[in-house]
């Protein structure tokens, strides 16, 4: 089975993360850069289904020049190739002339299955595999904690707020999940440095016959209009229970009319 | 006034969410509401009063296994095909997983702008967006096309305002593209009387120092005692403790509750991350140094089985 992973570079979730004064993007400059948590998941679950099946596991990343190390970082964790969009023009670039792109690229790759990360943490949209599926008239199942394969039949369970879904398609399709899909491998030195020699292919816009004006901020189909930093929180009081903490905390609440 | 299409968001036992009337709401400020119902059959009939005491002028429906048996697609085309037939002034979806994915649909079909997680829109289509973990704050416009926008939950206040909502079918004209991710099962897991953590206002969490599953027995009292939903951070989910669903965090729910209790919650970023949005904050941890008695309006540094089982006492006495 030929498997594209999608894979996104986003600054690290666990620091403090704002957009740029100048252009209202993400701030990636002073960022420390990395995969999007859940695409790991997404790596882990495309090399087990290899491991099972057969077949070739490619990344595909559009992002700046600096999503290199990322990519790199995936392919350590066993993809055997990836492809890198990467053009001048794309910064500024919405999720409709994201999709745009990832789905012309994907066109070119002829994938049998698309696999991505339910959401990422940067922007937390979710919207990604719809709008490809939908650029691609393929099927989507979203946000699986289960994937199974046979022959060209995808069986997804999806947790809902009611409990859970089992939705089937055939290939083509893509697949996002959630991180409770599997749990994924740690790179290994081997790992690490056989990254270093696989194909990275890198494609622009032209490359793709996607113009310019249809992607970044001439392209874009919103626009920030202003952002601001709100003000922290800052802490209220805080007591230490000496056999009293309980009824204190509950004076609290009803001062506050919760009780 | 142009009308504003409001795509419901129920349960499966057809109660409508309050994310719904919030979106009603707010569609009142920009134009007249149109609520679109799409579902099994016999929705319409059991969703229209809610829709209509707050505010629905119009219901369209769109009903059975053509909408309900197929992942998102058969919606998204309907909803474009209104679209294109009643030029709405906006159209405003909750947003959750479904009503990002149609809204993502439709932004392709339709060439448009989206903008997600709003908490907020203006009649000149200025939304509030917060991101990046509750620490930014975001106004966006949609440039191409009209604002379509999905709504969080508890961004605002519902408020009733009687209509009488006329209801019209849609003629449903799904493609076969749009039933290639067929549902083939749906199994309701049990959830008891507690409100969905997103819509709660009153959401009481639990993390690793809970200590173990058995021992969230205690969360769950309190939750109840207070008409809460029960959430757990990552460290409680992924020991074991709670389900996945109840994770509150930066990989999983975001809430924005009146009232959130944190229960052993140390308070990491990624759990901040889905909950320092809510209005007032108490916590109980035995770490005095504990990063979430940053963010609590309300601290008690204890030992939590002390402490809550003598404010579950308290509550209880003063019921």
């Amino acid at each position: 089975m030929n498997i594209v992973v999608l894979v996104k570079q986003v600054p690290d979730s666990g620091a403090d993360r704002s957009l740029r004064s100048d252009d209202n993007t993400v701030d990636r400059g002073s960022a420390n850069n990395v995969i999007n948590e859940m695409d790991e998941y997404a790596i882990e679950e495309a090399l087990k289904i290899k491991e099972a099946h057969g077949g070739e596991v490619t990344i595909l990343t559009m992002g700046p020049d600096r999503a290199t190390e990322s990519i790199r970082k995936a392919l350590s964790m066993g993809p055997d190739k990836a492809v890198h969009v990467v053009d001048g023009a794309l910064h500024g670039s919405c999720a409709v002339a994201t999709s745009k792109v990832l789905a012309a690229a994907l066109g070119q790759l002829g994938a049998d299955l698309v696999l991505c990360g339910a959401e990422s943490t940067d922007g937390r949209v979710q919207v990604m595999p719809h709008m490809i599926a939908e650029r691609l008239g393929v099927a989507a199942l979203t946000g699986a904690r289960k994937l199974t394969v046979d022959g060209s039949t995808l069986t997804v369970e999806r947790q809902t707020e009611e409990g859970y879904e089992v939705v089937t398609a055939s290939t083509p399709a893509v697949v996002s999940v959630w991180d409770t899909i599997n749990e994924p491998r740690y790179p290994s030195f081997k790992g690490i440095m056989a990254a270093k020699k696989k194909p990275v292919q890198t494609l622009s816009l032209g490359d793709l016959g996607v113009a310019p004006a249809e992607v970044g901020f001439d392209g874009a189909t919103s626009a920030v209009v202003e952002h601001l930093k709100r003000p922290p929180r800052s802490g209220g009081e805080k007591i230490t229970d000496e056999g009293e903490g309980g009824v204190k905390l509950v004076e609290f609440l009803a001062s506050e009319k919760f009780v | 006034m142009s009308e504003v299409l409001v795509v419901v968001e129920a349960t499966r036992e057809f109660g409508v969410k309050k994310v719904t009337l919030e979106m009603l709401t707010l569609a009142r400020e920009l134009g007249t509401p149109s609520a679109v119902v799409l579902g099994g059959a016999g929705a319409a009939q059991a969703l229209s009063a809610k829709l209509g005491e707050y505010g629905a002028e119009k219901i369209y429906v769109a009903e059975g296994e053509e909408i309900d048996g197929y992942l998102v697609a058969p919606k998204a085309t309907v909803v474009a095909d209104l679209v294109a037939r009643v030029q709405p002034a906006a159209v405003l979806l909750a947003s959750s997983q479904e009503g990002k994915e149609i809204a993502a649909r439709l932004a392709v079909k339709l060439d448009n702008g989206i903008l997600t997680d709003v908490v907020g829109l203006a009649a000149d289509g200025t939304a509030t967006q917060v991101a990046f973990a509750g620490s930014t704050i975001v106004k966006a416009k949609v440039t191409k096309g009209l604002p379509l926008v999905t709504v969080r939950p508890n961004s605002l206040n519902p408020v009733p305002a009687a209509a009488s909502p006329a209801v019209e079918q849609l003629t449903v004209s799904v493609t076969d593209t749009d039933k290639l991710a067929k549902v083939v099962e749906r199994v309701a897991e049990q959830k008891g009387s507690r409100p969905e953590l997103t819509e709660a206002s009153v959401v009481v969490s639990g993390g690793r120092g809970v200590g173990n599953a058995d021992n969230f027995k205690l969360v769950e009292e309190i939750a109840d005692l207070l008409g809460g939903a029960v959430g757990a951070s990552r460290a409680a989910v992924d020991s074991g403790y709670y389900p996945h669903q109840f994770q509150v965090g930066q990989t999983g729910k975001t809430v924005t509750p009146q009232l959130y209790v944190a229960l052993g919650i140390s308070g990491a970023i990624q759990h901040r991350a889905g909950m320092q949005t809510s209005k007032t904050i108490v916590a109980v941890n035995k770490d005095a140094e504990a990063p979430i008695f940053e963010l609590a309006d309300y601290g008690v540094v204890g030992d939590l089985f002390k402490v809550v089982p003598q404010a579950a006492e308290e509550i209880r006495k003063r019921k």
